[in-house]
This record gives C-alpha cells, structure tokens and sequence, in this order.
C-alpha cells in the first residue's frame, strides 16, 4: 500500500476514500444524539492531519504541535469574547494565519537544528504559549478559561444549533477542505520531495534540493491547519481552557496518530476516531484506568505494532491475499 | 592551461586540531576524463571527496568547478552547477520505488520539485526520464520495486542512475563496486564503461582491476598528500605506490 | 538598596536549592542520553516515584528520613533495572520517534497510576524536626531544610564526580560517550555499562525527587509539568557532560526562582525564552560536544 505519493500513484481518490464521507454523513442521520462527539471527532482529524505532514511525511518530530492549536483556539475566542467579532469564517481565517505566523516564525530556527536540540526547542515553544496563556489572564481568561465566546450564523444563514447538527456539518466541511489540501500536497512533487526527506535526509541535501526551506513550508502549513483545527473547538464549545496547550494535548495527539497510523493520511481519521469514541464511553467509567490504558497501548503499538491500527490492517489483508 | 579544468583544487588542506587529514592537495580533473584515486586505508580519500562536494568544509585551499571557485558554495548549490556524486554506502530512498528515487533527482533538476499543486504522476517528462535512465542501465524491470527489496548490486546501480538523474559534469564516484559480489560487479563495469564522454569522472577506489579497467590517469593520495600522478600502468610499476600499498594489495 | 539586597541573597538562595534539586534530577538523564542516545522523555516519573516513596515511607510507616532517602534511590534504582531489561533495551537501535512514544506513553501509564493509587492533591512533606525551622548562615536566616539539600546534593553532585573522574565505571562511561563503536571494539561491555548507568541515572533522580519534594512538589502530574526543566537542563547544558548540566541547572534554579519573585505576571516566560535563545546560539548546549 502505497504510503502517499509517488511519481507512479495515481492521483485520483479511490473508491474507498470516498468511505470516511458516507460514514460521516450517515452518521449525522443515525446517530443524532452523538453529533457533538462527532465535532469533536472531526476537529481532532484535522489536528492528527496537520500532524501527520510533518511527522508522516517530513519526519519532523514534535512535542509542541498544540501551541499552534491551542493559538487558534485563543485567537478564535479572544475575537469572539474580547473583540466582538463572531462570524466564523473570519475566525478561522485569523486562526490560520495566527497559526501560520507562529509556525514560520518558529519553524525558522527550530528546523535548522536536530536531534534532541530540535525535540526540546518544540517542547519549549510549546511551554511558552502554555505559560504566556496561563499569566495573561486578562486576555486568556487564564486558568478559569475563556468563556462568552459566540459564533455568528455561517454565511449569515446556519446558526449553531442546541443540537450540534450545525457544527458537525461545519466541522466535516471544513475538515474536507482541510484532507482536499492536505491530498493534493501529498501527491504532488512537493510531497514526494518530502516524503524523500523523511527516508533519506542526507542524500536529499545531495541531490541540491533546499531540504531545510521545503520543511519550514510544511511547517507553517501544518501549523496554519492546526490553528484552524484549534478554532474549530473553540466554535463548537463555545469556549476556551489551557488544555489546549501544553505537553498534554501534544501527547495525546501522537497517542492518536500513532494509534491510527504514521504516513497514510487515513490513519489521521481512523486514530482520532477510535480514540475518542473510546475515551467518551471509557472514561466516563474509570477515568485513570482509561489514562493508563491509552499509555499501556502506546507501549504496546510502538513495541508491537508499528503502523497503527492501518497497519494492522494490511498485515490481515497481505495474510488473506495468500 | 590550454582548456579549463573540469574540476580543480589547489593548496586544499584540512587539519583537525594538530591532526592533518588533507595536506595542499593540487588536484586537476580534466574535462571528459576517466580519472581514479587510490590510495591506503586512512589516506584521507572520502576527506577529499567531502571537501569536494561541501560537505566539509575545508581548512584552506580553493576548488574551483569549471573554473569558478565554489570552494565557500554549500553542497546544494554545488549540485546545481553540475558536480555529483555516489556514496560508498548505498544513501537511497529506501522505502520508495526505484523509479521514485531517479525521479527525485530529475525533478529536482527540472525545477518541478517544488509544485505543490499539480500531481507529480502529470509530470510525464520527469517519469519518462526517469524510465530511460533505469533503461540505460538495466534496471527498466525493477522500476516499480522498493529499493530495500533488490539485492545490494542492484542498489548500487541505483546510486549511480540517481547521480546520473542530475545530468552532473562531473561525477564523483565513491567506490561504486564496494561490496558487491563479483558477478554483480562485472554489471557495474559496463555501466561505468558506458557512461557519457563529455562526463568527467573521479573513482574513488581499492580495486586495481578495476582501476586499470577504466581509468586513463590515476592520482595516488598517501596520508592526505599527492604522492604521484600518471597513467594506470605507470603507476602500478612505481616503487613508492608498492610501498605504500604493502599488504594492501585487493585480489 | 538593603532590601534589595536581601532578597537578592534571598532569591540566590533558593534558587541554588531548585538548581541543585534540578541537577541531582537530570544529571542521570544526561549520561544516559549521552551514553546510548536514548531518549528517556520519563524520566521524570523517577523523580516522582522516590518522592512518594520518601512521602509514604515518612508519613505511612514512619521510616526515619535518611533511611527514607536512601529507600527513595535504592527502590527506584531497582525498579529502573528491570523496565531497562524488559522494556528499554527492545527500543535501542529504534530510532527517536518510537523512543520518545514509548516513553511518553510510560509516563502517561505513571500519571494515571499515581493518581490511582495516592489521589490528585499534593503529598505532605513531614520533615523531621532536627531540620525544619531556620538556621543562621553568615547572619541571615534561612530554612534549615533548604540549607540541608544545598549541602546535601552538593555532596552527592562530589561524591558523583569523583566517581567519574577516578573509578574504572567513570572511565567506560566517559570513553563510551566520547565514541560508542570504539568504546565496544576495546572490549566494553556497553548493554551492562548502561544498564548499570540507567540504575544509578534513575536513582539519582529518585533520590532527587525526594530531597526536593519540598521544592518540586509530589503530585500526578510531576512528569508532566517538570518535563520541559530537566530537558533544558540537559539540552543546554550538553548532553553527556557532567559540568553543563550542573552550570545549566543553577542557571535555571536561580532564574525560575527570581523571575517568579521579580516578575510573577511573566512567570516561567523568560527561562523557555532564555533557552529558545540560547539553543539556537549553541545548538549543543553550553558544554556540549555533538551539535
């Protein structure tokens, strides 16, 4: 299974992506009591998304991905709850360039250095949004959190419903576009570039191709895409908690990425999906053994199952094919 | 100097400290030339083709690529004027397919690299390069095999029709037979041996037959310095290389 | 201007005793990152741990408080011996991102248990009484206790270098991180030299965690929010190296500690700045040697 793009890959969505869709859709049907857990699960495919091109493709490890997330979340609901502004598309237009600013900035200099000094300057920058959104209180609402965050009817005509049933539908678009970008980019020489930089850094720098200014792009893309993903919370909640930010959420994510699968787009969808779902039924029921089981699977995927749940996936469907 | 040199250095020099691995190197590589550079274990080889294609930068010295000095160049951009190389140790795309990895390099010579939007299976000029370089070697059947998956001689062929992708003036060649067991190697040979005229080529090498096969002049570096220059047999005739080659003599 | 004065001493103080916690903490994750290239995003929940054995031991069972530290290293030393040989030496040649999953998803494994088992709140510190109260050090008063762990890890910080400097296990070790293939081809058993390492690296960091439990408290979530500390310890005070880290440490005690009393508003905002710029300045760490 091919692992993203290639200059031989056909380009063109197969059959089966087009399932993750008609699931979705199904689901705002079947399943009208769920519909905010489905926000949620759709918000965090974008984050997993955005994540997996930097660490999927470009090979480009991250303890600090929500600091972009968590941005947006804050930009998102500082514009609503400070400044008044609520329409939801300019929100998350400033999201995304909030967390494109942030994501050049720092990818700038984080990516011209490696190895555990390149590990610690993520965790850092994360720390230090953690830490500016806890003192800022005036702005951030600091540990009680930013509330009175209003979202304006989309496009002047969808108001978010008592239901959910708008910001599912909001999500799940926002999220197509999101996959639609996220595709493209992968199938296209870029991505294969990329994905080249990921197997085999060395020889990319010799072949002449500028490895450290294609991976500050993908950054700032995936930041942007993360800022967007952290508004989408913040429209769908109506609120915003330091627990955007920090180690915590960064970890989570991986947890979720890992759970899925590294590298395949789909493992982005199946990861979050799973583990949400899971943890709404789990840990409603025993919280800490839900915390502990997600860190016993973790230990368990990463010295058992490297590629996730997807990955489990094609060693069943190669034994079948025997 | 009647024609400028294809590759050039001189004085080039790098000491670590108090310890001296390369010593005012003058080195010329002429243009179309099938040129080889012994020398024993130690002797600071890889050292030279480091500071040759920027990955190391060196202590003093100038090299100079069709007579322009890219001696303060990054590797990069000494790629983009022409100047490629093999690795000793197969340094491939390993999980991608043969056909992804020459594609790379073509890509990035053409300047498509950086499309974002387009699919790369549109570019139709860089796969069908792609394909014809794999063809010129051989490989045309294994173009959709990961590179992990063939046996290790088919690899090394891969390293070189990557560098070959970058259409380089000069080639530099880091034991390109390294490791393969010698039936594979006779592949490589005739590879080497057909590669095109207006290419130069540097082969970094411990083995004579092979040294004598295709090169038309030999440098011998000892201990990071010259210590002669000529043709394969006037160098395998002179008192000083023997010596210096005791007991490092290949079957 | 004397005002000034004293709570600069003041602040000099406490912020040696956070540093010197931080360093007896991290010094063993910077030998062990060094020395095999591991990296142990975990080893906080060391820490942790001898700070709740020191914490149960004093309050449930009331151990006396040196034996309770020497619990707190040898328990955790132990207990380290045995997740390397089962679980760390599967991951050696994995490369960093299964290294640093593996270990977060032991941290989160760590969290979870400790809030099972202790609850949330943080845990009581019961000093003895020969060290609570002040003591009068060149005619200023200062906590006994915090004079105690200066003087305390300042001995161990000795009796640790020493031991690098002059003992066989110092030698291996310090030629093993200076250059691994050569250190195995003279005939050093490198898997026990680290496992040896990883015990003591670990204790340490118990015995840490504990001294400072009255500094750094003993709470679930330790891993988590003193993670980002004994990473900048390590990471700008370059990895593998014993002096750096301990330069590194001070400089993080003494600037947590006056930028919470002098700034509070910023917070911890200076030292995560500080280090950005810093690394990028020195990618190695101050002391490093590989960037």
């Amino acid at each position: 299974m091919s692992r993203g793009g290639s200059y031989a890959a056909d380009h063109r969505v197969r059959a089966i992506e087009w399932l993750p869709w008609v699931a979705a859709i199904a689901a705002f049907f079947l399943l009208p009591d769920y519909l905010p857990l489905g926000a949620r699960v759709l918000t965090y495919i974008l984050f997993a998304l955005s994540l997996d091109l930097i660490l999927g493709y470009a090979g480009i490890i991250t303890l600090g991905h929500s600091a972009f997330f968590g941005l947006g979340a804050y930009v998102a609901g500082i514009l609503s709850a400070r400044f008044g502004v609520a329409d939801p598309m300019v929100q998350l237009a400033a999201s995304a360039l909030a967390g494109a600013l942030l994501g050049i900035s720092t990818g700038a200099v984080i990516l011209r250095t490696q190895g555990l000094t390149q590990l610690m300057l993520t965790l850092a920058v994360g720390a230090l949004c953690l830490e500016i959104a806890n003192r800022a209180t005036s702005i951030t609402g600091g540990a009680d959190g930013l509330s009175g965050v209003t979202v304006a009817p989309i496009l002047g005509q969808f108001r978010f419903d008592l239901f959910g049933k708008t910001a599912y539908l909001w999500c799940l678009a926002v999220l197509f576009a999101g996959w639609f970008l996220a595709r493209r980019l992968i199938y296209s020489p870029f991505g294969v570039a990329l994905t080249g930089t990921r197997e085999n850094s060395a020889r990319m720098h010799a072949i002449g191709a500028p490895v450290y200014w294609r991976q500050v792009i993908v950054y700032t893309f995936s930041a942007a895409m993360a800022g967007v993903a952290g508004a989408l919370l913040t429209q769908t909640s109506q609120f915003v908690g330091l627990n955007v930010l920090g180690f915590e959420p960064s970890g989570e994510l991986l947890v979720m990425l890992i759970l899925g699968g590294v590298g395949r787009i789909y493992g982005a969808f199946v990861g979050p999906l799973v583990f949400l779902v899971a943890q709404d039924f789990l840990s409603k029921q025993f919280p800490e053994y839900w915390y502990f089981g997600i860190g016993l699977l973790l230990v368990i995927v990463v010295l058992f199952a490297h590629g996730g749940l997807l990955g489990i996936g094609d060693a069943l469907l190669a034994r079948r094919r025997r | 100097m009647s024609m400028t040199a294809a590759l050039e250095t001189r004085g080039l020099s790098k000491s670590f400290g108090a310890l001296t691995v390369a010593a005012n190197i003058d080195f010329v590589l002429e243009t179309g030339a099938r040129h080889a550079l012994i020398g024993p274990n130690g002797a600071g080889k890889t050292t030279f083709v480091n500071m040759l294609t920027g990955r190391l930068p060196p202590s003093k010295g100038q090299v100079l690529l069709g007579g322009e000095d890219i001696t303060r160049l990054r590797q990069a951009a000494r790629v983009k004027r022409g100047l490629g190389r093999t690795f000793q140790i197969n340094t491939l795309f390993g999980g991608m397919t043969v056909l992804d990895n020459i594609a790379l390099g073509v890509a990035e010579r053409l300047g498509v690299a950086a499309r974002m939007w387009r699919p790369a299976n549109a570019h139709d000029d860089v796969r069908a390069e792609a394909l014809a370089l794999l063809a010129t070697i051989g490989l045309e059947d294994d173009a959709g095999r990961r590179v992990v998956d063939l046996p290790y001689g088919k690899q090394r062929l891969v390293e070189i029709a990557l560098a070959l992708g970058l259409r380089p003036k000069v080639l530099l060649l880091d034991e390109p037979a390294a490791g393969v067991p010698s039936l594979e190697s006779e592949r490589i040979l005739e590879v080497l041996a057909r590669l095109p005229g207006e290419i130069a080529i540097l082969i970094i090498e411990h083995d004579m037959d092979l040294v004598v096969r295709l090169a038309q002049r030999v440098t011998v570096l000892v201990q990071g310095e010259v210590l002669c220059e000529g043709t394969p047999e006037q160098i395998v005739g002179d008192r000083r290389v023997q010596q210096a080659f005791l007991g490092e003599r290949h079957g | 201007m004397e005002a000034l004065l004293s709570s600069a001493a003041s602040v000099a103080f406490h912020g040696a005793a956070y540093g010197m916690v931080l360093y007896v903490i991290s010094v063993g994750l910077s030998v062990t990152m060094g020395l095999m290239g591991f990296a142990n995003l975990a080893h906080g929940v060391f820490a942790m741990a001898g700070g709740y054995v020191l914490t149960t031991a004093l309050s449930r069972f009331g151990v006396p408080f040196p034996l309770a530290l020497l619990l707190a290293f040898g328990v955790v030393g132990a207990a380290s011996i045995v997740l390397e040989r089962f679980l760390y030496s599967r991951l050696y040649t994995a490369g960093e991102l299964p290294q640093v999953l593996f270990t977060i998803g032991l941290v989160f494994m760590a969290v979870a248990a400790a809030r099972l088992v202790f609850g949330s709140l943080q845990q009581p510190v019961p000093l003895p009484d020969y060290l609570t109260g002040q003591v009068s050090v060149l005619g200023r008063d200062f906590p006994a206790y915090r004079v105690f762990v200066i003087a305390f890890s300042a001995g161990i910080i000795a009796a640790l270098w020493f031991g690098v400097e002059r003992t066989l296990w110092g030698a291996m070790v310090r030629a093993t991180v200076d250059n691994r293939a050569m250190a195995q081809s003279i005939g050093i058993d490198t898997r026990r030299l680290f496992m040896l390492t990883f015990a003591l690296g670990s204790g340490l960091a118990g015995l840490g965690g504990a001294l400072g439990a009255d500094i750094i408290a003993i709470e679930p979530t330790y891993p988590f929010e003193h993670l980002a500390y004994f990473l900048i310890v390590v990471s700008v005070g370059g990895l593998g190296s014993l002096r750096g880290p301990f330069v590194a440490a001070l400089l993080i005690g003494v600037g947590d500690t006056a930028c919470k009393y002098w700034l509070p508003q910023f917070g911890a905002f200076f030292v995560y700045a500080a280090t950005i710029a810093l690394l990028l300045w020195r990618p190695a760490g101050l002391f490093g040697r590989r960037a």
